[in-house]
């Protein structure tokens, strides 16, 4: 009954309620629409760290991570392919690998690299290589002096495919190794800074040329699903000797993009608070005017003994279905712009090298996160009923004979 | 004063709850505007003048391509000459010279390739922070030789600690070998990860010597006196520079294109900054549009009762126009007023961000941000503010001339 009173009083100015709607759909549409941004810039920038090289989570010899030089290499894969395959759940990939740092030079240049032993098969499950090589072709088990490089760093080094390069880098008795190498294929990455860091040869060849074995610097693992799995971890380490090995998460291989996570949320929130006090100050008002030009009806409401309370309770009723009705407007809204932003993507390829120094990815595609829309949701509702408390209580406190005799 | 201003004074204040309310709306947006902007702005200054004092100064003088090869043979063939040139530009603050090469670092069990820098000692001081940086032993003096300062995560790497010896091995112009065994004199930690970990500096002297440079150096660097005189020393220095040797043209670069990267961050988060005022202003704009509209519709009778006594609509439009600038302009200032001054107590004290200082170090800003307050930011955001105000006040007072003056005044 009162639901419906309080629908048909809405609609009797039609004028008002519009324009205090739209207000609340710009809102909420404003909100989730740079909250999905933003979220979207988060996951394309760890959608990438993931790929380039990180996993969901990786498997070394203790002392690597503060100190990544070739001593501390794991000796006997067979130890960690074992507890992977046992605690691991099905559908896990994962990828072992040498990873050295060398310098790389040919006739004219000479780079510090990042050289990277793969298993060419198990390795482009796991990061992005196994599909960025554009030109040329990518490792095959065979190709023991092949040699994969980035676009950039082909410029850099003013050479092409078929060409040679030669690494340098210090083997396990601490001398100076170096192997000649034959350009196979050229990648792309989404940034720049990969391409000019990455060099990638087979495992065999970098286990030979660093006198290494079997020996390797790294297992990178992919999980089904979601990529926080800290049942995984744990299972990991329990199953791996302590003294002698250390698992991480890509949480903590990333902390650049871990941190913007981490203050990302605040953002959101002070975002959420920002909107809403600009649209707070509209709403106040046109909901105050709107008692005052009723001034005459809540009188006669009272006068027939209508108490404070129910006044009370019929202006905020008021103001909750129209922040409803513009509430499902704009989610709608939001959802539409939403899903055709992820459709084409927001291109920042014009501002490529700026989106590089941020760490972020060329494309952005809006990522919608439910916390975020109950939110924002949250936000507009318990904000706007409060904010309404106002003008309702002064619809109350007004006195029938007072507000009876009012033009 | 006007008979208009009089009347559009006072219907202000007839009703002043709803008055204060929207002053209060357009205060907060234009607050927060100067605030954030100023913010901006201050945490890109940071971020230039970090990166410029510890890598690439203001300007450089390079041989031309050398930006692009870093090719050891490209070179500034007379230091001195172009010296002379800076010493007669007025806004020049500091100037230095620096030789690069890319070479094999040894430490006693470990190699890694990394930058090896030869800097003057004496005046790599005035032109970059690398002095201050240093955290352990002591920057070079003019006397040293076979000294090197090592970035803290290459000393890390190679596990060198102060007096340990490093050997250096690399190409020389003429493309002999260059090699030579320097001692850590310093270990610096700049934050900025990629420089800590592939930076070594030795004495320029040294670095002639080695890599066979003669009196020849890869880089002019030049700081200025403010970052907005930038344009006239290139503009001074590219002069004076044609006159001097035809044959290889020498570039002089700002640090836009030494750091290219640096100023599309900068592009790209004022961009994003736009997006958001942009929304936030039309939130603002139909909360203010909401309050003049209503205003309006309350007045109907009012505006009726004006018309029959023979007002003209171009004065109604006149005095509601009034009205809502005199409004808008009491919530500009006030916004302004108070949004400089809760920015210039951040300048003062800095906003502590300690909690996201590892993905701010990046960028060269320590866990306090300074936001600066200037005319642009004080003024350009308010005045958005006072343009979609005025429009949003344009459609209820141009509405008015609409109304008739019987039906107004039967309005309810």
């Amino acid at each position: 009954m009162y639901l419906q009173f309080a629908w048909r009083n809405i609609w009797r100015n039609t004028r008002r309620t519009t324009v205090i709607l739209v207000a609340v759909i710009i809102g909420i549409w404003s909100m989730i629409l740079l909250g999905a941004l933003m979220r979207g810039i988060a996951e394309g920038m760890i959608k990438n760290g993931i790929s380039t090289l990180t996993g969901h989570l990786q498997i070394h010899h203790k002392g690597y991570r503060s100190d990544p030089a070739i001593e501390h290499s794991i000796t006997d894969p067979q130890v960690v392919e074992h507890a992977l395959n046992k605690v691991l759940p099905s559908g896990a990939l994962w990828a072992s690998r040498v990873r050295v740092n060398a310098v790389a030079s040919n006739a004219r240049h000479s780079s510090g690299v990042t050289m990277v032993g793969i298993e060419p098969s198990s390795e482009a499950n796991v990061s992005f290589i196994g599909a960025a090589v554009y030109q040329g072709r990518y490792l095959t088990q065979q190709d023991q002096n092949g040699i994969l490089v980035g676009e950039a760093l082909l410029d850099k080094f003013e050479t092409k495919i078929g060409r040679k390069l030669v690494l340098m880098s210090q083997d396990t008795k601490g001398e100076i190794a170096s192997r000649a190498f034959r350009i196979l294929g050229v990648f792309r990455a989404e940034m720049e800074a990969t391409e000019k860091q990455f060099v990638f040869v087979t495992r065999k060849a970098s286990q030979i040329m660093l006198q290494l074995d079997t020996g390797i610097s790294e297992v990178s693992v992919m999980l089904p699903g979601k990529p926080d799995n800290p049942n995984a971890i744990s299972e990991l380490k329990a199953a791996l000797p302590q003294d002698q090995f250390e698992v991480h998460s890509w949480r903590e291989l990333l902390p650049f993009q871990t941190a913007y996570l981490r203050i990302l949320d605040g953002f959101i929130w002070i975002w959420y608070l920002v909107v809403f006090v600009a649209m707070g100050f509209g709403i106040v008002n046109t909901t105050l005017m709107a008692v005052f030009e009723r001034i005459r009806e809540f009188g006669l409401l009272k006068a027939l003994g209508m108490k404070p309370w129910w006044i009370l309770r019929e202006v905020l009723t008021e103001s909750f279905l129209l922040l409803v009705t513009g509430m499902i407007i704009g989610n709608i809204l939001a959802f539409l712009s939403i899903y055709i932003l992820s459709r084409i993507g927001i291109d920042l390829s014009a501002f490529a090298a700026g989106a590089e120094y941020a760490g972020m990815s060329r494309i952005i595609y809006p990522a919608i996160e439910v916390k975020d829309i109950i939110m924002a949701n949250g936000v507009v509702m318990l904000l706007g009923l409060l904010v309404s408390a106002y003008p309702a209580t002064k619809a109350a406190r007004f006195i029938p004979v007072k507000a009876l005799a009012h033009t | 004063m006007s008979i208009d201003v009089k009347m559009a004074w006072r219907n202000i204040w007839r009703n002043p709850r709803r008055t204060i309310l929207t002053i209060c709306a357009i205060a907060f947006s234009s607050l927060l505007l100067v605030f954030m902007l100023s913010f901006q702005f201050g945490s890109y200054e940071t971020m230039i003048n970090t990166s410029v004092k510890i890598q690439s100064g203001h300007l450089q003088v390079q041989a031309e391509d050398y930006q692009d090869k870093k090719t050891i043979r490209l070179v500034v063939p007379n230091p001195a000459a172009v010296g002379k040139i800076l010493e007669k530009i007025p806004h020049v603050q500091a100037y230095t010279f620096r030789g690069q090469a890319f070479s094999l670092v040894s430490s006693k069990d470990r190699t890694y390739g990394a930058v090896v820098t030869g800097i003057d000692p004496i005046r790599e001081i005035q032109v970059s922070r690398l002095k201050k940086l240093i955290r352990q032993g002591s920057f070079l003096a003019e006397s040293d030789s076979d000294q090197a300062l090592v970035g803290k995560l290459l000393a890390r790497n190679l596990r060198l600690e102060l007096g340990d010896e490093l050997t250096l091995l690399g190409q020389g112009r003429d493309g002999s070998i260059a090699a030579t065994v320097v001692t850590v004199k310093g270990i610096y930690s700049s934050g900025i990860d990629e420089f800590d970990r592939s930076a070594i500096q030795i004495p320029l002297k040294t670095f002639q010597n080695v890599y066979t440079m003669d009196d020849a150096v890869h880089e002019v660097v030049i700081i200025g006196k403010s970052l907005s005189d930038i344009a006239e020393i290139k503009h001074s220095i590219e002069l004076n520079l044609s006159t001097l040797d035809p044959q290889k043209p020498l570039k002089t670069l700002d640090w836009e294109e030494l750091m290219p990267g640096l100023r599309q961050g900068i592009e790209m988060d004022l961009v994003s900054g736009m997006i958001f005022y942009f929304l936030l202003i039309l939130v603002v704009a139909f909360s203010i549009l909401n309050t003049f509209l209503m205003a309006i519709f309350e007045r109907t009778r009012e505006f009726g009762v004006l018309m029959a006594i023979g007002t003209a609509p171009a004065r109604l439009t006149k005095v509601l126009l009034i009205e809502s600038m005199t409004m808008t302009m009491i919530g500009i200032f006030a916004g302004i007023l108070m949004g400089s001054m809760i920015t210039l107590y951040f300048q003062t004290h800095g906003i502590d961000f300690s909690g996201a200082s590892e993905l701010l170090s990046q960028f060269g800003i320590s866990g306090r941000m300074h936001p600066k307050l200037s005319v642009l930011s004080a003024v350009s955001g308010p005045l958005a503010v006072f343009m979609i105000t005025f429009f949003a006040a344009l459609y209820p007072a141009l509405k008015v001339r609409r109304m008739r003056p019987v039906e107004a005044m039967r309005a309810v």
